[in-house]
């Protein structure tokens, strides 16, 4: 289990939600999320609750979407792998801006065979799909790419999804 | 193993599609009804397939439940109902418990108990074989006001208590194994837009 460095990334992020107002994260945990969900639990902006599996919070984002809510779901690399078929005939055939935010395991100094090889499977699914997707990597440059692709989602209403490398969670910077 | 002395076991075989007539039959205010996969949804389009506030879904077997969560979420003044098979809530147990968690007022399960899976070729759901209680489950799951519908009489009243009481409810009632008549328009976009334009609309 990695630990994240001290930093500021939480708080860039949450910063683009309320830029993009983003209101309801339903979310399952993650060791590395921790630091922003405490962040967006202790905010009063916000509706964030734990579910049972990544499938029920994308479903629960896209009732709220299309209800007028704009939602982001929180998970880990492994919980985005069961999500496939949820993202094919719910997100992209009903064309809702659903916004995914994805704590990357399995790359960088991963000790876990099994999510190094989920992890593999990420991208190839978001690019089968055409979902957009973008790695945050830099403390000074996360802060830009989740708002303007959180900005995009919601004007094009296309699903969105921001991968949070160990490059920016673990890194010092 | 077959058991005859459950509360299931003691409730009438009704017809799904005439329920859901006297479900849309009840709703004056703008409700959203979110339809699960297949012959939940063709029979709520065949009840009005003029209705702007239903939600036909597609293949996320499982998500009509979440779905409407996040539509009662988002608008706690609208009453939201979800209609989902047996065989796909059994796919998406868990979401009866974060359902319980966020304990929403204004949320509505029912569940169409015919114990296949209907649309595949009626194979025996493996709850079917084990006996399961939808209404046990909901009531451990901590939605307290679960019940079975013993006829259509009593649904109309589980409905109508529902629609006008505090929830989270959920409504269990065991159907026949008639399929849905009417299948939905293969328009997922412009059901989406549909109903996010009724959504906008104020709750009559």
């Amino acid at each position: 289990m990695t630990t994240a460095a001290p930093s500021h990334w939480p708080g860039e992020i949450l910063a683009a939600f309320k830029a993009q107002d983003v209101r309801l994260v339903p979310y399952v945990p993650d060791n590395v999320l921790r630091p922003l969900i405490a962040a967006i639990e202790a905010d009063p902006h916000f509706t964030a609750f734990p579910c049972a599996r990544e499938e029920e919070a994308i479903g629960i984002a896209a009732g709220a979407v299309m209800s007028g809510m704009r939602a982001a779901c929180l998970m880990q690399t492994s919980g985005f792998a069961t999500l496939p078929n949820a993202l094919a005939s719910l997100v992209c055939a009903f064309q809702l801006p659903v916004v995914m935010v994805v704590s990357e395991r399995g790359t960088l100094g991963e000790f876990n065979p099994g999510q190094a090889i989920v992890c593999r499977t990420m991208r190839p699914i978001l690019d089968s799909m055409g979902i957009e997707h973008h790695t945050l990597t830099r403390l000074d440059e996360c802060g830009f790419q989740a708002d303007r692709a959180l900005r995009q989602a919601f004007a094009t209403r296309w699903p969105a999804c921001l991968i949070l490398s160990p490059l920016l969670t673990a890194r010092p910077q | 193993m077959t058991r005859n002395d459950t509360p299931r076991a003691n409730t009438q075989v009704m017809n799904r599609a005439a329920l859901t007539k006297r479900i849309v039959g009840k709703l004056h205010r703008r409700e959203a009804v979110v339809g699960g996969i297949g012959n939940s949804n063709w029979d709520l389009w065949a009840a009005d397939p003029t209705r702007a506030e239903n939600f036909y879904m597609l293949g996320s077997m499982g998500l009509a439940a979440p779905i409407a969560l996040g539509v009662a979420i988002a608008q706690p003044e609208r009453r939201v109902l979800a209609l989902e098979g047996d065989g796909s809530l059994l796919m998406q147990l868990g979401c009866l418990s974060t359902i319980a968690a966020r304990a929403p007022r204004n949320l509505i399960i029912v569940v169409w108990d015919n114990a296949i899976y209907q649309i595949t070729g009626g194979q025996p759901t493996p709850a079917a074989q084990s006996g399961t209680d939808w209404v046990a489950i909901a009531r451990a799951s901590g939605i307290m006001q679960s019940h079975w519908a013993a006829d259509e009489a009593e649904f109309d009243t589980l409905v109508e208590t529902a629609l006008t009481t505090d929830g989270p409810h959920l409504i269990a009632a065991r159907i026949d194994a008639e399929p849905g008549r009417h299948q939905t328009d293969r328009d997922p976009v412009r059901f989406a837009q549909a109903f996010t334009r009724a959504m906008a609309l104020p709750v009559a």
